[in-house]
């Protein structure tokens, strides 16, 4: 199989890695919110759809039938051409951000079945095509003619860019620990010893468990949730505020359209997340083949585990991928809806900034390793870190005393601000 | 060849959309497809980082901001803005196709020179680009990065009078 793969054409080789990339994520689509449903019911304590199916398995698809036959209603005053064309414009990324992702080995005899294309720029391409994910919230917001939609569209613009930052920030850390831009050769540096001691070797140095990995994936991590507009972020879709935002005016299949658009996307930034901070298609921080020449006693089991590890690679990544969408469900059962301005100041004073001192953190971390060996290393990135922690100090008693912000922060509690009037309707123009 | 006329053909009807088209919210889709279809033809030349940073920049950012403001400032139908016939329609036609004119003649030259139209693998990669941006440009590159600073602060007090 593989050598008729690689004597293809680059296109047919690069349409069949498509084709068993994207069908099993269309199929898995209704897994998901099947998956989705169950466990949020059983997390806020309810039984969710069992009926359709053992475990109301099928339920997604007797929903996908109603869907497709529902009325599909265009409104009268809609632009017609943006407003039939924004869907498919919110599909696209979310199905094209996966043209980079690694879901199998890059070594061996599985390595040209992945990724579609191993171009030298993995991690911006990832950055490019999710930043384009606006255009199908922001158009189908403008196309409805509805100024609900148009309100969610342009929160929707608002939060994407603002999280871009930090999202890009967060990445150049981890490309900056590399060395490459390359998703493979992410994956390679994840397989290295752990924190560069060689005598570590048996385990992998997943980019978690680094101390400036950690903050880059926390917040990788709350920036992805945002992207996607899933909650605590779903603004644009605020029903309590703003109906259903941007997709008010869409129904029956053009509804579904976004619908499988932002599970596709879920999905695919959690396989982003697993590549670059969980060691991507490894199914545990553990180099068997270290153990097998390390421990003879153990060189059976570790073989073992090493080809399994190896052949059924797919797996172990859709597992990540699928631990990422839990993930996902869980913090929507948790926490409730952000604020517009606490989203927006989380992002641009607590993220970016974070993101940008672990930046110079990893900087520092590297020239120590470079110099002094893996300590120098540890040395340097506590000493950052550190360092970083006392402008922060800095920072905070400066504004303090200069009362810098005082105000927004008096606003918050001003409690004339919160009393309204009561009009009594049978008393004329009386409020009481 | 053909990938590169589809291409160039989307691009070019993309362009003219941007101009033609009375609604500003059209004009900037087409402007966004032009940027688009723009990176696809740097990726089959061999520069991916460029082609990449095309999207980025704009048609990831600047754009998403350009729709902002216009459907921010609700700048409405078709019917909002109508120009009438002057002879400086004329003038402008007669001087956009002088500088065309220019533009080509010192182009053209230069594409008749070279029989292969695509760089060398890994001229425009990152390593490189990133190695001649730190050596032999950091000086510019460095002036750049304050004057996008002095930018920011610049804006930050034409926004906000009282801190």
């Amino acid at each position: 199989m593989t050598d008729w793969l690689i004597q293809q054409s680059p296109a047919i080789q690069a349409t069949v890695r498509v084709l068993v990339f994207v069908l099993p994520l269309l199929l898995l689509v209704p897994g998901l919110i099947w998956w989705e449903r169950r466990l949020l019911s059983w997390m806020q304590d309810r039984i969710g759809p069992n009926r359709v199916g053992p475990f109301g398995l099928l339920q997604p698809i007797a929903d996908g039938v109603k869907l497709f036959f529902k009325e599909d209603i265009t409104p009268s005053t809609v632009d017609r051409a943006i407003y039939f064309v924004a869907p498919a414009v919110a599909l696209f990324p979310a199905f094209a951000i996966g043209g980079t992702l690694p879901w199998g080995p890059h070594y061996g005899p599985l390595m040209h079945w992945t990724p579609i294309a191993n171009v030298n720029i993995g991690i911006l391409y990832v950055l490019a095509i999710s930043s384009l994910g606006v255009y199908g919230v922001v158009l189908s917001g403008y196309a409805s003619n509805n100024k609900y939609s148009l309100l969610g569209g342009l929160r929707s613009s608002a939060q994407l860019i603002s999280y871009e930052l930090a999202m890009g920030v967060s990445l150049a850390c981890m490309v900056m620990a590399t060395g490459s831009l390359k998703m493979t050769d992410m994956i390679a540096a994840q397989m290295e010893p752990l924190w560069g001691i060689q005598s570590l070797g048996w385990l992998q140095n997943w980019f978690l468990f680094t101390p400036f990995g950690l903050i880059s994936a926390v917040v990788f991590l709350i920036c992805m949730v945002a992207e996607t507009n899933r909650t605590p972020f779903d603004l644009p879709e605020a029903e309590n505020e703003i109906i259903a935002g941007y997709h008010t005016e869409y129904s029956s299949m053009k509804f579904a359209v976004f619908f499988m658009g932002e599970y596709a996307t879920m999905f695919v930034f959690s396989g982003v997340f697993a590549t670059v901070f969980l060691g991507g298609w490894n199914l545990l921080p553990i180099n068997w083949d270290v153990v097998a020449a390390q421990v003879p006693a153990l060189a059976g089991i570790a073989r073992a585990m090493d080809g399994l590890t190896y052949w059924l690679a797919p797996i172990w990544f859709l597992g990540k991928c699928a631990t990422g969408i839990t993930f996902y469900i869980w913090l929507r059962a948790t926490l409730p809806r952000l604020r517009y301005d606490q989203l927006m100041s989380l992002g641009w004073k607590s993220l970016l900034p974070l993101a940008v001192a672990n930046f110079i953190v990893v900087a520092i971390w590297i020239m120590g390793t470079k110099l002094y060996g893996p300590g120098g290393g540890w040395a340097g990135g506590l000493l950052g870190l550190a360092i970083v922690y006392a402008l922060y100090l800095n920072f905070v008693s400066a504004t303090r005393k200069s009362g810098w912000g005082a105000k927004d922060r008096l606003a918050m509690v001003d409690k004339s601000a919160r009393t309204i009037d009561l009009v009594d309707p049978n008393v004329a123009g009386g409020t009481r | 060849m053909t990938t590169f006329t589809v291409l160039a053909i989307v691009a070019v009807l993309a362009a003219l959309g941007v101009v033609l088209f009375s609604s500003p919210v059209r004009s900037a889709i087409c402007l966004v497809v032009n940027f688009f279809v723009l990176a696809f033809v740097y990726f089959i030349l061999n520069a991916e980082l460029l082609g990449i940073t095309q999207i980025i920049v704009y048609t990831g950012a600047i754009m998403v901001l350009f729709l902002f403001v216009i459907m921010l400032l609700n700048l409405g139908g078709p019917q909002a803005w109508k120009e009438r016939r002057e002879f400086r329609t004329v003038l402008g036609f007669g001087f956009g196709a002088a500088l065309a004119g220019v533009i080509a003649s010192q182009l053209i030259t230069h594409f008749r020179e070279h029989s292969r139209p695509f760089a060398d693998d890994g001229y425009g990669s990152p390593q490189a680009i990133g190695r001649v941006l730190f050596t032999q440009y950091v000086w510019p590159f460095e002036v750049a990065s304050v004057l996008l600073l002095v930018g920011i602060v610049g804006s930050i007090l034409l926004a906000k009078r009282k801190l």
